[in-house]
């Protein structure tokens, strides 16, 4: 089946740019870009001047099977992926239990293949139950299709074990994902240190755990080699080390989540817990700080942190309640914040949404050229809106958008060629 | 005259005369008509205007006075249902809002609730909206995170005083040391107020800097730098880590409890040490005014953070009257949260 996209603003991620004028995908691929004639028996769709850009390839997306289905499951988070223009989720193995053995691995592939609408690319934990104790069984996972290894928000503390996990992965060629932050002085923190978490009495982690955390992580890399992708650098102070590793030669790179470039610690105000978050969101220095580097490549990758959480965890005191909120839906229009603020453009923006994060997990999406796959997402990046968050797809309703005014709308998503959501 | 109290080994009120009061409004005290009060709770000092603050300092004054009568019943919550849900121990405060519903004929219920239901594992919210099926009009809560109290109060329809949360706010705390303040030094403005030790963990220091900041009070913190918040410079107040220097001719020294149980531990080196930089006695007291009031919320560690001859001396030490205070201002504030609940229900 052939299928022509019409009048479209084309965003290309690798040549920076954007280019009026069609796109035709066939047999799941992009067959070419740029010639707006429809070839002969194709349908044709008209984009009405829009955007079109590679499906977003989120690094780091939580789906709690096994273990919490009903805070969301491969169905749901497919869904919701989809209304979100995440057309590949890679998604995170600190479920309960954890995705640590190549059996629990093949049963979320599985799960994720009958019911997700869109790719699904699991990675696996890199120490057994994410203790950071026994590095798990790296080559039988990768060969199960474990993209990347992490224990995500667990810091393996003993570097022995650490570095020795880095090693053995260095040797098959696995990314080691961390979360860069010193454990023992974040430990019980709610709240980045500073003014706000001083006037509402909260446990506070100074912002400088995290560049301690990643100043280790840095010496491990360089004693080992290994190939690493710290998960969120939220802070000011972390970005002069980042700089120096890759200045240095480092196979490191670095994301961020969108809600830490969207939004500060203030807006926790009333202790509202849906902006509880790990790390905690930063001061509005830190957010700026971190968004212009992502804008100057220095972080090269963007994701949602889809953390979903149920109302139990999340109705409790600030300092019980648990981390995390939801992000596949809200990614494309919170995103669209940091270019209608001008601090980057569309093309920068879909680089580190989508380019990067497949470079980096070697995965073919995130271009728009001859012979990618034609996961494609159709948006509007100025249409208004208010948040309303029982309108979600995701079991879990913790967006810290709510009531929130937003532009940017997706209208329609395409997974190889086939079209997995279509706004009314 | 306090010498003449002394001999006759009657214990003197230090309190000066206070300011007289307007005509109108000593006839709107007495007749207990309804002033402003524009709160549904009582959650915090950070929500309230000065003429809030004024508000309840002058109900107080009147309850302070009827206190000191024999007959001590001001029946204006009869027939409301006044509950106090601790869920952290205290005598002192749950004592003062037992005694001031009482007084105020409310019908008051103590809940201790570490001993109960938590323990079986119901939520904060169950809590709330299980004692709330009950009807009560006041709730008074007190609990060790900070914002819990917040969080209940937006679950429940009656009026939520906040008995302390975390450290994050005591605001009838802040009030009573306010009114403590007013009528010992007759104002409660452009004084300069030093408030020392464990600010860190001390949820009466932040209430305390919000209310006399917001009466135009010059405020100094003093103690070890790892028992204080960070930024707390950009609160408008002024950072010390001496105590002579920080002390120099202020009006109010405000003593705070060294919080032994909240700390991690490795705050301090040693309770000696502390108290040998930190402890109040006569010598650092002689850096404030000569006649420099001394205040401690309670309960004290003597020899730890204040000297217990100082803590006793009639002529510096205000602590009794604090104490007295906080019975007038915890009936002040029910008394103008109630009658915000029977204007409302009468609408």
């Amino acid at each position: 089946m052939t299928l022509h996209f019409t009048n479209a603003k084309l965003i290309d991620p690798d040549a920076g740019q954007i280019i009026t004028g069609g796109l035709t995908v066939s047999g799941g691929k992009i067959l070419q870009i740029g010639e707006d004639t429809a070839p002969k028996g194709a349908d044709v769709i008209d984009c009405g001047g829009q955007y079109l850009a590679p499906g977003i390839v989120d690094l780091g997306v939580k789906v709690c099977e096994p273990g919490e289905r009903h805070k969301e499951s491969y169905r749901s988070a497919g869904q919701a992926a989809a209304a979100g223009g995440v057309t590949t989720m890679i998604t995170r193995p600190d479920t309960d239990p954890a995705i640590d053995s190549p059996e629990v691995l093949e049963f979320v592939t599985r799960r994720a293949n009958e019911a997700a609408p869109v790719n699904v690319v699991p990675m696996a934990a890199l120490t057994k139950g994410r203790a950071g104790r026994e590095m798990t069984e790296i080559g039988f996972l990768m060969d199960a299709g474990a993209a990347a290894f992490t224990d995500c928000d667990h810091v393996v503390t003993d570097t022995k074990v650490f570095g020795r996990a880095l090693t053995y992965a260095r040797s098959l060629g696995a990314l080691v994902i961390a979360h860069p932050q010193e454990p023992i002085l974040s430990k019980g923190a709610a709240a980045t240190s500073g003014k706000f978490a001083s006037v509402r009495g909260l446990p506070a982690v100074s912002p400088m755990a995290e560049r301690m955390g990643l100043d280790r992580d840095i010496a491990l890399i360089e004693m080992t080699g290994a190939k690493y992708h710290a998960d969120q650098i939220t802070t000011a102070r972390a970005l002069p080390a980042l700089e120096r590793a890759k200045a240095n030669g480092l196979d490191i790179t670095a994301g961020v989540g969108i809600h830490h470039l969207t939004l500060n610690a203030l807006d926790v105000a009333d202790y509202r817990t849906f902006f509880k978050l790990k790390p905690p969101l930063r001061d509005e220095e830190d957010r700026l700080a971190v968004a212009h580097a992502v804008a100057s490549g220095l972080i090269d990758i963007i994701c949602s942190m889809h953390t979903p959480q149920d109302e139990e965890s999340k109705r409790l005191p600030f300092e019980e309640a648990a981390s995390g909120a939801v992000g596949l839906e809200t990614f494309l229009p919170a995103a669209m914040r940091l270019v209608h603020a001008e601090v980057m453009d569309l093309p920068t923006l879909w680089r580190a949404m989508s380019l990067n994060p497949a470079k980096r997990l070697g995965l073919p999406a995130g271009r728009l050229q001859a012979g990618a796959p034609a996961d494609l997402v159709l948006f509007n990046p100025d249409a208004p809106f208010v948040m309303d968050r029982s309108s979600l797809r995701s079991k879990s309703l913790n967006t810290p958008f709510d009531g929130m005014r937003m532009q940017g709308k997706v209208l329609k998503t395409f997974v190889a060629g086939n079209c997995v959501f279509e706004a009314h | 005259m306090r010498q003449f109290a002394q001999e006759q080994g009657r214990r003197p009120s230090i309190t000066l005369p206070r300011r007289a009061m307007p005509a109108y409004k000593a006839a709107t005290l007495q007749k207990g008509l309804p002033m402003s009060f524009p709160h549904r709770h009582l959650l915090g000092i950070e929500p309230l205007s000065p003429p809030d603050i004024t508000a309840i300092l002058d109900r107080a004054d009147f309850y302070a006075d009827l206190n000191r009568q024999a007959d001590k019943h001001n029946d204006v919550l009869a027939g409301m249902t006044q509950i106090n849900m601790f869920f952290e121990n205290s005598t002192r405060t749950q004592a003062s809002f037992e005694i001031a519903g009482k007084r105020l004929g409310a019908d008051v219920m103590n809940m201790a609730m570490q001993a109960s239901s938590i323990k079986k594992g119901e939520t904060l919210i169950d809590t709330a909206l299980t004692l709330n099926a009950m009807h009560p009009d006041l709730l008074v809560v007190r609990h060790p995170q900070s914002g819990a109290v917040d969080l209940l109060a937006q679950k429940v329809n009656c009026a939520v005083l906040n008995a302390g949360d975390g450290r994050h706010e005591h605001p009838t705390q802040a009030l009573l040391d306010a009114l403590t303040i007013r009528r010992a030094k007759g104002r409660l403005h452009r004084l300069s107020i030093a408030i020392c030790g464990d600010i860190a963990h001390s949820r009466v220091a932040r209430s305390n800097i919000m209310l006399l900041g917001k009466m135009e009070n010059r405020i100094r913190l003093i103690g070890p730098p790892t028992l204080m918040p960070s930024q707390i410079g950009e609160f408008g107040v002024e950072v010390f880590d001496d105590m002579a220097e920080g002390l120099k001719d202020v009006d109010v020294v405000m003593m705070l409890r060294l919080q032994k149980e909240r700390m991690d531990g490795g705050f301090i080196p040693s309770e000696r040490e502390y108290y040998h930089r930190y402890g109040l006695d006569a010598e650092k007291l002689a850096h404030a005014k000569p006649d420099a009031i001394v205040m401690h919320p309670g309960p004290m560690n003597r020899g730890v953070e204040i000297d217990g001859t100082l803590a006793d001396d009639i002529n510096r030490s205000v602590i009794q009257d604090q104490v007295e205070m906080g019975v007038a201002v915890r009936m002040a504030a029910m008394d103008l949260l109630a009658q915000n609940i029977r204007n409302a229900r009468a609408a």
